[in-house]
C-alpha cells in the first residue's frame, strides 16, 4: 500500500480526476438517496466507498459515469461536469465492473472483452492482440477466448469482467462490489491480484464494498457512507483509530468477527 | 382409398390453393413482424407506450374473425380486392403475439447485462441491436411461431370473402355436404400449421441463448 501513498502525495497538487460538488440525488418520486456530497478522487488512488446497503455508495458510483444524473450540484470528471460531456465518450473512458459481472451471454470471452474496442472501430488484428494481452494480464488462459460465459467459473467470469472494463485502456475504473459474489478463497486471490494489477496500471479507481477488510486492504482512502451522506474520508490507518462512532462500530464488528473465529478455532 | 383418389385427381387445384394459402399467411406474417417488432421495442423501452400498444393489440384479438372480415369489406381501397382485405385482417391478428413476445423478450434480458452495456458506453442503438434483440430473439421467434400457426387456421376463413386459399375447399365442402372436399382443405392446412410449428420451433431452440 506504501507505493500508493507516495503516489498520492506526488499528484495531489493537481486537480482531482473525479470531483463531487455538493451533489444531491433524489428519485423521481422525491426520495432522497444522496445529500450534499462533496468528495474528490485523486489520480492513481483507490478510493473505497464503504457503507451498508442503501447507504448510497452504488448511487455515488453511477453518478460518475452518468448512469444517474445528479438532481443537485455537479459531478466533474477530468474537470468537466458530467452533464456537459458527451455521455457515450464519458462512459467509454471509464471502465465499469459490477458484482453481477453482466457479461454478454451470447458473446464469447473474446467478443466480450473486445466489445468497446470493436464499437470504437479498432481493426480486428488490434482487437485480437489486445484481448490476448488483457487475458494474460488478468490471469486467464488464452484458450478460454472462445468459451461462452456460462462455461466459466464465477472467478473466471469476474476476471473477464475486469479485462472487459480495461479493454480500451480507460484512465478511470469503477468497481461495484466486484468480488462480493465470490467464495472467500477466490475473493482473497482476486484481491491480491487486484493490488498487483493496480500497482502496474496505476488507474484512478473507485471501489464500492460493504466489507471493511476489503476496504482496508485495497483502498488508499476510505469514504464511509451512511443514509445517503458521507460520514468521513479516512486512510486505512486513520480508519482503525477513528473516534467516529460509525467507523468505530465497523472496526468493532470486524474485530468481533475475528475474535469469535479465534474462539471457534481454539 | 376414395379420399386418396380425390386428392390425386384434384392435385393441381390443391397445390394452387395451398400456395395461395401460404401467400396469405406469409405476407401477413411479414407485415406483422415488420410492424409488431418495432411496436414491441417501443413499448419495452418507453413504458408509456406499453398500455396503448398492447391494449389495442389485445382488443383486435377479441374481434371474431368473420366479423372483422365483414367490418373491413366496405373500406374503399381495401374492399376492392378480397386478398388485400384478408392480408390486413390476418396481419392484425398476428400483431399481438409478435408485439407481446418482443416486449417480453426485451424486458426479460438480464438487467445486469443491460447495465453493463450502458456503463461501457454502448449507444441505445448498439445496445438494442447487439445485446437486447439477439438475446430476445428466441422469445420473439416463438411469438412469430404462434402468429403463423394461428394465421394458417384463420386464413381458411378468408375464403368466406373470396380471398382464396384452402378455405375454398372447406366452404364448398360444407355447402355441398361433401366430406372429401372439406378434408381436401383441412388436411393440407393442418400439415402447413404443423410444419410451420415444427420448423420455427426448431429454429427457436437453435437461437436460444445458453
Amino acid at each position: 500500500m506504501l507505493w500508493l501513498d507516495r503516489n498520492m502525495e506526488r499528484t495531489s497538487a493537481n486537480h482531482p480526476v473525479i470531483e463531487f460538488r455538493n451533489v444531491d440525488y433524489a428519485l423521481p418520486g422525491g426520495q432522497q438517496l444522496l445529500a450534499a456530497l462533496n468528495l474528490q478522487v485523486q489520480k492513481g488512488e483507490t478510493l473505497v466507498l464503504l457503507g451498508r446497503s442503501g447507504s448510497g455508495k452504488t448511487t455515488t458510483l453511477k453518478l460518475i459515469n452518468r448512469l444517474l444524473t445528479p438532481s443537485g450540484g455537479e459531478v466533474r470528471v477530468n474537470g468537466t461536469p458530467t452533464t456537459q460531456s458527451d455521455v457515450i465518450r464519458l462512459r467509454r473512458g471509464i471502465g465499469y465492473v459490477i458484482q453481477d459481472v453482466g457479461l454478454f451471454p451470447h458473446f464469447t470471452v473474446e467478443r466480450n472483452i473486445g466489445l468497446v474496442p470493436r464499437v470504437e472501430g479498432w481493426t480486428p488484428e488490434r482487437i485480437h492482440l489486445r484481448v490476448e494481452e488483457l487475458m494474460q494480464l488478468v490471469g486467464l488462459d488464452p484458450q478460454m477466448a472462445s468459451r461462452y460465459p456460462h462455461q466459466l467459473s464465477g472467478g473466471q467470469r469476474q476476471r473477464v469482467g475486469v479485462a472487459r472494463a480495461l479493454a480500451a485502456d480507460p484512465a478511470i475504473l469503477l468497481m461495484d462490489e466486484p468480488f462480493g459474489a465470490l467464495d472467500a478463497l477466490t475473493r482473497d486471490q482476486l484481491q491480491r491480484e487486484f493490488l498487483s494489477l493496480q500497482q502496474r496500471l496505476n488507474k484512478t479507481l473507485v471501489f464500492v464494498t460493504h466489507d471493511l477488510r476489503e476496504a482496508l486492504r485495497l483502498g488508499s482512502r476510505i469514504a464511509l457512507m451512511e443514509s445517503g451522506r458521507l460520514v468521513a474520508v479516512l486512510s486505512p490507518k486513520e480508519f482503525l483509530r477513528s473516534r467516529d462512532p460509525l467507523a468505530a462500530a465497523y472496526v468493532r464488528a470486524f474485530a468481533d468477527g475475528l475474535d469469535s473465529s479465534n474462539r471457534g478455532a481454539s | 382409398m376414395n379420399l386418396f383418389h380425390f386428392f390425386l385427381q384434384n392435385r393441381d387445384q390443391i397445390v394452387e390453393l395451398t400456395l395461395e394459402h401460404l401467400w396469405l399467411v406469409g405476407i401477413s406474417t411479414l407485415f406483422a413482424v415488420v410492424v409488431g417488432i418495432p411496436l414491441g421495442i417501443l413499448s419495452a423501452h418507453w413504458p408509456v407506450w406499453n398500455r396503448p400498444v398492447l391494449g389495442t393489440a389485445n382488443i383486435i384479438q377479441t374481434i371474431p374473425s368473420l366479423a372483422l372480415f365483414g367490418f373491413l369489406l366496405p373500406v374503399p381501397w381495401l374492399g376492392d380486392r378480397a386478398d388485400r382485405l384478408a392480408i390486413l385482417a390476418l396481419t392484425l391478428y398476428a400483431l399481438l403475439p409478435v408485439i407481446r413476445n418482443t416486449y417480453t423478450g426485451i424486458r426479460g434480458v438480464d438487467p445486469a447485462v443491460v447495465e453493463a452495456g450502458r456503463g461501457m458506453g454502448l449507444t441505445t442503438r448498439q445496445l438494442l441491436f447487439q445485446v437486447e434483440l439477439p438475446l430476445a430473439l428466441s422469445v420473439i421467434l416463438s411469438g412469430v411461431r404462434v402468429a403463423v400457426v394461428v394465421s394458417v387456421g384463420l386464413a381458411t376463413i378468408a375464403a368466406a370473402i373470396g380471398a382464396g386459399g384452402l378455405g375454398e375447399f372447406i366452404f364448398r365442402g360444407l355447402a355441398m355436404v361433401n366430406n372429401q372436399l372439406i378434408l381436401a382443405g383441412a388436411i393440407p392446412a393442418a400439415v402447413l400449421a404443423l410444419s410451420a410449428d415444427f420448423g420455427l420451433g426448431w429454429l427457436e431452440k437453435r437461437l436460444r441463448p445458453q
